[in-house]
């Protein structure tokens, strides 16, 4: 059952060939199996997910039911869940039952589809690797010694070992679309406000944005028209009408311009990454589009810029962890101030506590306009490149990633190194544009993502060129041969 | 650029997070790798660039003045990890 489409899932859900609850017992009984290798689950929930099938089945059977009536879901640790614990891979939330639900969550459950867990991932969505995680590392389906990227790291492992159809992920520097790229599968990032924030654990207000984690580009443009939509509840939600995904689904490429900037295959790109690439954007051209030269000149602005930026959001953000009204707090505190900085100290890990503390150096005083200020006019070089380079091309295509997945505690000893590898999708980001990572080939049976970047709400193109894409490739299709 | 201990003392006072004496070095360093990232925004010209704060240059959404919060102070004071008659406890602050 695991190796069907979506499409053919809700086909013979919605024909009765199959029950919601077989569906979701298929999915239970295979995390048993193999989770406890890949470690992609921080929590499994499965009675929680059998009712929530039971219902499902009833919408079905009274008609009254959605497309995705009924197929599972994992949703990333960073939802609030109502009832289910939140922790954001980290020791801060490890008792922490959320009292709400996130409005991805709470318009997942209106769809009708169950729960299955929720995904392990960097601790408080702050990594590329998943190995931050306060519950251990998450293993790439492909190769267990290969990370599986990060931050949305359990996220893309399940759906590329088939422990869930469908998953929730969330962008603030890559988080979706790089896992993607090193797991195999086909994420989207969204424009900036498209999905509501509600909800979502906060790292980077004026970045985080989530999206949906599926096989094929077709099955994300169903899940995104679930979970996109105003929301009164997120300041920054965009207020527009109601958006089809899927409506430009068989749209041909005809006459498309893609934008390849010529300083993507630089320095630093692996040879047999840019070979996937350069062959992924040949077979595009097939199918009728035209490749032209594009530049972004100032995209090694990005990476410095962003870590300001979303440090310094994050120490913000992330003041609420005082171990006061939830989360971790500290043995015997002596004073308040004791209390909060060994609840903080003790509760969150190395990497989020170097991010809060270079934030909050970054905005202090005498360093303000230095780092912040500057990061933010660097931001906006950033962006108007983007805008620069739309005005030749309506999309561009380039690497998520300079390398396939690294091993396992290859870059944990050196932060930096890990922040410049998200060379290629923090631009995106820092300009809030949509993105998504596409499975285009392997690199020494590892696979690479092809990165598409369009003009603000340009996801109905996005998915379609990426759906296009997929008819004539079948990189998306492949599973590893162990979890077949 | 590197830090030292002084400055490392500043920044965990203003994260409010301790530093044990014998992580000062190790935490010193990694601060100074990243600061030293930054520094490569130096070199660009950003003469006449209004910063930017959002990606799609939005202004705040206004709402009307009205109460929309609930009181569930029961429901979110089950979680908190120590509170009684509606008040979150902590150590004493004023003698």
């Amino acid at each position: 059952m695991h190796n069907l489409t979506i499409k053919q899932m809700s086909e013979k859900l919605h024909a009765g060939e199959i029950t919601s609850v077989q569906l979701t017992q298929h999915y239970l009984d295979r995390i048993s199996k193999y989770d406890a290798e890949l470690n992609a689950y921080v929590t499994v929930t499965p009675e929680l997910a059998i009712a929530m099938a039971e219902e499902a089945d009833k919408k079905l059977a009274s008609g009254d039911a959605d497309l995705l009536t009924g197929i599972p879901v994992a949703h990333k640790d960073i939802f609030c869940t109502d009832g289910v614990k939140t922790s954001c891979s980290s020791k801060m939330l490890d008792n922490f039952i959320a009292p709400y639900d996130a409005h991805v969550v709470s318009q997942l459950k209106k769809v009708g589809m169950p729960i299955l867990g929720k995904t392990n991932m960097d601790e408080f969505a702050m990594g590329s690797s998943s190995e931050s995680s306060y519950y251990g590392p998450t293993k790439n389906p492909w190769d267990l010694k290969a990370v599986p990227g990060g931050s949305s790291g359990g996220a893309a492992a399940v759906i590329a070992a088939g422990l869930a159809p469908m998953a929730t992920g969330t962008d603030t520097g890559g988080s979706i679309r790089q896992p993607a790229s090193f797991c195999g599968i086909t994420g989207i990032k969204p424009t900036y406000g498209s999905v509501s924030r509600f909800g979502i654990v906060a790292y980077a207000s004026s970045f985080d944005q989530a999206g949906p984690m599926t096989r094929s580009a077709e099955d994300s443009a169903w899940m995104l028209n679930a979970m996109a939509g105003f929301d009164e509840r997120d300041s920054t939600s965009l207020q527009r009408e109601a958006v089809d995904y899927a409506a430009d689904l068989g749209q041909s490429l005809k006459g498309l311009k893609v934008g390849v900037p010529a300083e993507y295959f630089g320095e630093g790109l692996d040879a047999d990454v840019e070979a996937v690439i350069r062959n992924a954007i040949a077979e595009v051209e097939k199918l009728g589009a035209e490749v032209v030269e594009v530049h972004l000149p100032n995209k090694d602005l990005a990476v410095p810029s962003y870590y300001v930026l979303a440090p310094a959001e994050a120490s913000s953000n992330l003041s609420r962890f005082d171990g006061v009204r939830f989360g971790y707090r500290c043995e015997n505190p002596k004073d308040l101030e004791d209390l909060y900085k060994r609840s903080r100290s003790e509760g969150f890990g190395a990497e989020v506590k170097r991010r809060i503390m270079v934030g909050a150096y970054a905005l202090s005083a005498g360093y303000y306009d230095a780092y912040y200020l500057k990061a933010q006019k660097l931001r906006r070089m950033v962006r108007d490149d983007f805008t620069k380079a739309f005005e030749s091309c309506d999309v561009i295509m380039g690497p998520v990633a300079p390398t396939p997945a690294f091993n396992i505690g290859e870059k944990t000893d050196d932060p930096t190194s890990m922040y410049l590898a998200d060379l290629y999708t923090i631009p995106v980001n820092l300009a809030g544009l949509p993105g998504i990572s596409v499975p285009a080939g392997f690199v020494n049976d590892r696979p690479v993502g092809l990165h598409i970047v369009g003009p603000y709400f340009s996801e109905t193109k996005l998915l379609n060129i990426a759906h296009q894409y997929q008819q004539v490739t079948d990189w998306h299709t492949r599973m590893p041969a162990q979890y077949q | 650029m590197s830090l030292g201990k002084t400055e490392v003392e500043y920044i965990s006072r203003l994260a409010a997070i301790a530093v044990e004496e014998n992580e000062v070095d190790q935490v010193a360093a990694k601060l100074s790798n990243i600061l030293d990232l930054f520094k490569q925004m130096e070199a660009a010209d950003t003469e006449g660039v209004e910063p930017m704060a959002h990606p799609l240059d939005q202004v705040q959404r206004l709402r009307a003045d009205v109460v929309t919060e609930v009181d569930q102070h029961e429901k979110l004071q089950a979680i908190a990890p120590s509170a009684e008659n509606g008040l979150y406890l902590v150590p004493q602050v004023i003698e």
